[in-house]
């Protein structure tokens, strides 16, 4: 047996039951990242005494299993980069709270992942160190801006991995790889040591090979931070506990199927499929309409929130990336890909005296009346259901000169991130003759992490599209 | 010839003396000598780091607010300033944009009252350093400084002269000892003046009072000042330079200007003809602050009395002067420790007002605020009470030391009435004992 193609429980299980040893599974995981990493392009670092670090994490309960991580998350002793040229050196100082808490849980980092430099985009094309390839495809994108992470798991180079979201940048990736991936709460989940993107809307969350995985890593990141005045104090259930209760008397929504760029694609047709899988398992399931204005019931259109997250994203990284300001980190600014300038002169432009009411101001503005959506439709549905991507995998090469390529990637995941509510990514199709596969994106209200795990998890189980559960 | 009235705003910085830093644990630590030392990954800018509020420091603030009359904002939030300089360690600083944690307050001076516009609370940026190291010029970076808690406290254009200025700024800094917020030590930086200085010119027929005075067009802002000498100083400087400069029918440029204390000078340091954009936004890194009823009433609880109430009441009660009873005292928790002590020896029936001269010309040699009241009372009553002599008794030695001093006899005959002073001076020292000076005089004057 390959025991990189163990799921976390799986493995965590064999080695309490001393049938496998960690020795083995770094072996394994090893062989195949020798094999395979210099193809799909996954981690830009690997660590080179994980295995040794593994040793002596045996009895926590990560039981020293190898977690790739994100190359935005800090972690002493291995550089971290955020896909960008202009910290390819950087070595950083202190570690980011989510990798500190997996480390404290008996998890090893096992290397750091490739993502769209700066975690600008959705294709991981952007990387300053060369695209990844989707090992389910490598003809195709694993998508982003996790794509490395996302890739990781599909190509069983790790056991667990980690990456962060703004606005789909770990469902969209995990949709595309085929893979379980878990964007928490805003402020579920600590932001601090991980490079900005946009501050207001980033979330760290696993990407994992199924949705049980998914609510162990949970379990050890989850929870307020003293170092992250937006982490909330509300208290870390376990995440494990509720799994198999399934769906019976939930009501759930189907959204945005409806919109004529939707309507009968194979997503909305999986989608569909994904409903009345719910129904047979016991949920009520309404399919709601879109809007394109704020009305009780129906789903305000993801089409405002394209300009909303791109003005509110800019202004946010305009601000956050002014620290690289040449005079530290021994680069200077020139070492800024294209992306990276694109996102910085607009959102200047955005928060500029004579410009900021009409973009930033309004742009709140807007914002705010999704989350009035959100809450009107989570007062009526327990769930709300749809796909991270209006798509397969693109083919390598896709993003071109597209500056808004991210964002119409994302147009169905930028509603819920503006609102910060969670949703997760569990595989719901697999097209035999391009091996590609689509995700279905599960969304729950402000700190309903153990439903929409709950609810992927009999997804899941009931359907045949995990590749690690079949 | 035209009248000008001078008009001028002020903006100080004060930092406060938390035990840690604004958005960060560092120590606050103004005095630290070896560079960038009390440093982190948040207040050195690092990717990923994170501000989280000091509690303290807001609460500090709304104090003072509340201690200047202010309103206060009971929603308010941090906003990102973003300008470039090598010691702003994150491309922005963290400050208060349009919800400033109070607002609408004001400071009595005797030339008026003076409306205090906002006080907020921002960090304090690093502290650049221009240096020779071997040879060679450098430019170094020391950021202890940065993330300390700062209060800037900006007043209406409603300062009228250098003095008024001066007292404004005595006052403000009389008040915030008092609140026990910050050691306000100019020499450490730990209170910058700034004033933005203009003259409206006054056409012939109006009068200086007329408060339908437009502002002039342009203000030049002094800045970086670190004494109360050099701000009035500076200001007497500007208002000469900006009136020779409109007699001959020249607008004053806007700009920004420093002091030179060695030449009495100010001088350009550079010019604000563009307006800056700072690209404020709200810092989405932390919440916004709701004060609810029950932190609001807790903050108000910690506001002491009225400064000025202080002195009315003292005056009132015991009438002891205002110039003298504020040499006294500094802190809040001292000025409650001297109401103890005043009512202490009015029940005595002993005069406040001497106590407080003793005090004062350090004739009581006793510390107020460590002794307890009874001991500072019995002290100060030592210090007063006069020695039993019979006058028969004092003759004799007025005798004595008349013979012994011929020279101070004789001056004093001639009319030196400072002799008197040596005089009774030996008298006491012969008598070894404490005896009223009026007594002596009139007793040595009628054996001449």
């Amino acid at each position: 047996m390959n025991l990189n193609k163990l799921t976390l429980k799986k493995a965590i299980d064999l080695i309490d039951k001393k049938e496998i040893s960690l020795k083995e599974v770094y072996s394994d995981i090893l062989e195949m990242v020798n094999k395979k990493n210099k193809e799909f392009n996954i981690y830009l670092t690997l660590n080179k005494d994980a295995e040794n670090d593994a040793e002596k994490q045996k009895d926590r309960p990560l039981r020293g299993l190898p977690i790739a991580v994100k190359d935005n998350f800090l972690t002493v002793g291995l550089s971290t980069t955020a896909s960008s040229k202009l910290l390819d050196d950087f070595m950083p100082p202190y570690e980011s709270t989510v990798t500190k808490r997996l480390k404290e849980a008996g998890g090893v980092v096992i290397g750091k992942t490739n993502m769209d430099a700066w975690a600008h985009g959705s294709s991981t094309e952007t990387s300053d160190f060369g695209p990844t390839k989707n090992p389910r495809n490598p003809d195709y994108l694993p998508g982003g801006s996790s794509g490395g992470s996302a890739a990781a798991i599909a190509a069983d180079m790790t056991i667990a991995a980690i990456g962060s979201e703004t606005a789909g940048s770990i469902r969209q990736p995990a949709a595309w790889c085929g893979v379980v991936g878990l964007k928490p709460t805003y402020g579920r989940t600590s932001r601090y040591g991980v490079v900005a993107m946009g501050s207001s809307l980033d979330s760290p969350g696993p990407i994992t090979k199924t949705v049980e995985d998914s609510a162990i890593i949970l379990n050890q990141i989850a929870g307020s931070d003293e170092n992250d005045g937006t982490t909330s104090p509300l208290p870390v259930i376990d995440y494990t506990k509720n799994l198999k209760n399934g769906v019976k008397g939930m009501k759930i929504g189907i959204c945005y199927i409806d919109h004529p760029k939707i309507r009968g694609t194979p997503v909305a047709k999986a989608i569909i499929e994904a409903g009345k899988f719910f129904e047979r398992s016991g949920a009520k399931v309404d399919l709601l309409q879109t809007t394109p204005n704020l009305e009780n019931g129906k789903v305000l259109s993801h089409e405002h929130a394209i300009g909303v997250y791109t003005v509110v994203q800019r202004s946010e990284v305009s601000s956050n990336l002014s620290r690289y300001d040449g005079i530290r980190y021994g680069k200077d600014r020139s070492n800024f890909g294209h992306e990276a300038k694109n996102r910085l002169m607009l959102g200047t432009f955005t928060l500029s005296k004579g410009y900021a009411d009409k973009y930033y101001v309004l742009a709140q503005k807007i914002r705010s009346l999704y989350l009035k959506n959100f809450q009107d439709l989570f007062n009526k549905y327990d769930l709300l259901i749809s796909s991270p991507s209006p798509t397969f995998a693109l083919p390598a090469g896709s993003l071109g000169d597209d500056p808004m390529f991210g964002e119409l990637q994302d147009l169905l995941v930028e509603p819920s991130a503006l609102a910060g509510i969670c949703g997760i990514s569990v595989p719901m199709f697999r097209d035999e003759k391009t091996n590609l596969y689509l995700g279905l994106n599960i969304m729950g209200n402000y700190f309903q992490e153990e439903k929409i795990l709950q609810a992927a998890y009999t997804f899941e189980q009931g359907t045949k599209w995990n590749s690690w559960t079949k | 010839m035209n009248n000008y009235k001078t008009i001028i705003g002020m903006e100080i910085h004060v930092q406060l003396k938390t035990k840690s830093g604004m958005f960060c644990g560092c120590k606050n630590d103004p005095d630290v000598k070896e560079p960038n030392i009390h440093t982190c990954p948040v207040c050195l800018g690092l990717p990923g780091g994170l501000p989280v509020a000091n509690k303290k420091a807001i609460e500090w603030t709304i104090k003072l607010g509340l201690a200047l009359g202010c309103k206060i904002n009971r929603f308010s939030k941090f906003d990102r300033k973003h300008y470039f300089y090598p010691d702003l360690a994150k491309g922005y600083q963290i400050s208060q944009y349009d919800i400033p944690f109070c607002y609408e307050g004001k400071i009595e001076t005797s030339y008026g009252p003076v409306g205090i516009t906002r006080v907020h609370l921002e960090e304090d940026t690093g502290k650049l350093i221009h240096d020779t190291v071997n040879g060679k010029k450098v430019s170094l970076i020391d950021f202890n400084r940065s993330g300390t808690p700062l209060v800037e406290i900006v007043t209406e254009p409603e300062i009228y002269s250098s003095v008024q200025a001066k007292e404004y700024a005595k006052k403000l800094r009389q008040i915030i000892r008092y609140l026990d917020i910050s050691n306000c030590d100019m020499e450490k930086g730990g209170m910058r003046l700034e004033a933005n200085i203009s003259l409206a010119v006054i056409p012939a027929e109006a009068g200086i009072q007329d408060k339908t005075l437009k502002l002039p067009n342009y203000k030049v802002e002094l800045k970086n000042i670190n004494s109360f000498r050099f701000l009035e100083r500076g200001i007497e400087y500007e208002i000469k330079r900006q009136r020779d400069l409109l007699e001959t029918r020249i607008t004053p440029d806007q700009e920004t200007r420093g002091y030179n204390s060695e030449k009495n000078i100010t001088y350009t340091q550079r010019s604000k003809e563009s307006a800056e954009d700072y690209r404020y936004f709200p810092d989405p890194d932390l919440p916004p602050i709701r004060f609810d009823d029950k932190w609001f009433g807790d903050i108000k609880s910690l506001v002491p009395e009225f400064l000025d109430e202080v002195f009315g009441r003292w005056e009132k009660d015991y009438k002891v002067d205002r110039k003298i009873t504020e040499l006294l005292f500094e802190t809040a928790e001292e000025s409650k420790k001297l109401d103890e002590i005043f009512s202490n020896l009015a029940k005595q029936k002993l005069d406040v007002n001497k106590f407080v001269n003793a005090v004062a010309n350090k004739k009581l040699m006793i510390d107020l605020f460590v002794n307890n009241v009874d001991e500072v009372i019995n002290t100060y009553k030592k210090s007063v009470t006069v020695d039993e002599i019979t006058n028969e008794d004092l003759k004799k030695i007025i005798i004595k030391v008349i013979g012994a001093n011929p020279k101070a006899t004789a001056d004093l005959k001639a009319g030196k009435t400072q002799s008197i002073n040596f005089l009774v001076g030996q008298v006491m020292k012969e008598a070894k004992k404490k005896i009223e000076f009026k007594r002596l005089e009139s007793l040595i004057t009628s054996m001449l």
